[in-house]
């Protein structure tokens, strides 16, 4: 709960100091868009979201061990696709529309938010219920 | 002092993804599924992330322009079209399936986690190919 709280926090930080900063929206499937195409700040934007995640593993105790068979590959293979065009399609992602739009009371993003959620829950769900 | 700017901001929001636990993915899907066990924290991680920027966003807002540039580039449009649903509904189909958005899969594989960059890799197919075939025109493109 408290490390939620603090993560999240962060998280409207560096959305407040992007735009107090440049006036750019922290939208990463968009930066991340921009980053592809060499633009500068939006390189940086991602190589920090590196280094952050580096310094918040070293002082909460390290980096998780993790695996990875065959299937989780293609399914995340498949995943990461559908999240490429989608995101792109819909002009942002979590970061983009649920975090920044929604604080910035925009209509489009409140809409984009919750779909994304209600379609995320849709297939998580139906997904779970399958598997088990 | 744009890169600078850029560095502190993604590093402020790496960390906080990572603390949030946004980069472990099982905890993501522990939130997208609804049932016995359902992982509510997530919500604290939204709120305090909506709370924090709206707060900033409404004192920023009274700036003529941003420190380092002549002016602020937040998104105009107000259209709610079949491109915002569709593109929403698609991530969430992909978010959904696999516990992985953009940002914690950005900071998943630099820090080399090996499902992350699988999904990285995979999610800038997923953008190459948007662009390659449903880009629409530059002029009337819009970014939020």
């Amino acid at each position: 709960m408290i490390s939620a709280v603090i993560g999240g926090s962060l998280i409207g930080l560096a959305a407040v100091w992007l735009y107090l900063s440049l006036g750019r929206i922290a939208g990463i499937s968009g930066i991340a868009a921009n980053a592809l195409k060499a633009n500068a700040w939006p390189l940086m934007f991602v190589v920090g979201l590196g280094a952050g995640g580096w310094l918040a593993y070293a002082l909460t105790g390290g980096r998780p061990q993790v695996s990875l068979d065959e299937n989780q590959a293609l399914w995340l293979i498949a995943a990461g696709i559908i999240v490429g065009i989608g995101t792109r399609l819909g002009s942002g992602c979590t970061s983009g529309h649920g975090v920044c739009g929604v604080s910035r009371l925009s209509r489009r993003s409140i809409v984009a938010t919750l779909v994304f959620l209600g379609v995320g829950m849709l297939v998580a769900t139906t997904v779970a219920g399958v598997l088990s | 002092m744009k890169n600078v700017s850029a560095l502190v901001a993604g590093m402020l929001f790496g960390a906080g993804l990572v603390i949030a636990g946004m980069t472990n993915p099982a905890k993501v899907l522990a939130f997208l599924t609804l049932g016995a066990g359902w992982d509510a924290t997530l919500i604290f991680v939204l709120g305090a992330a909506v709370i924090v920027a709206a707060t900033g966003y409404a004192l920023v807002g009274r700036r003529a322009s941003p420190l380092f540039d002549d002016e602020f580039h937040a998104p105009a449009s107000t259209v709610i079209d079949a491109r915002l649903i569709g593109g929403a509904a698609l991530f969430g189909v992909g978010w959904g399936l696999s516990g992985f958005c953009p940002g914690p899969a950005i900071v998943g594989a630099l820090t080399l986690d090996i499902r992350a960059v699988v999904f990285l890799i995979a999610f800038v197919v997923g953008v190459l190919a948007y662009e390659r075939l449903l880009a629409p025109p530059v002029a009337t493109r819009v970014d939020g």
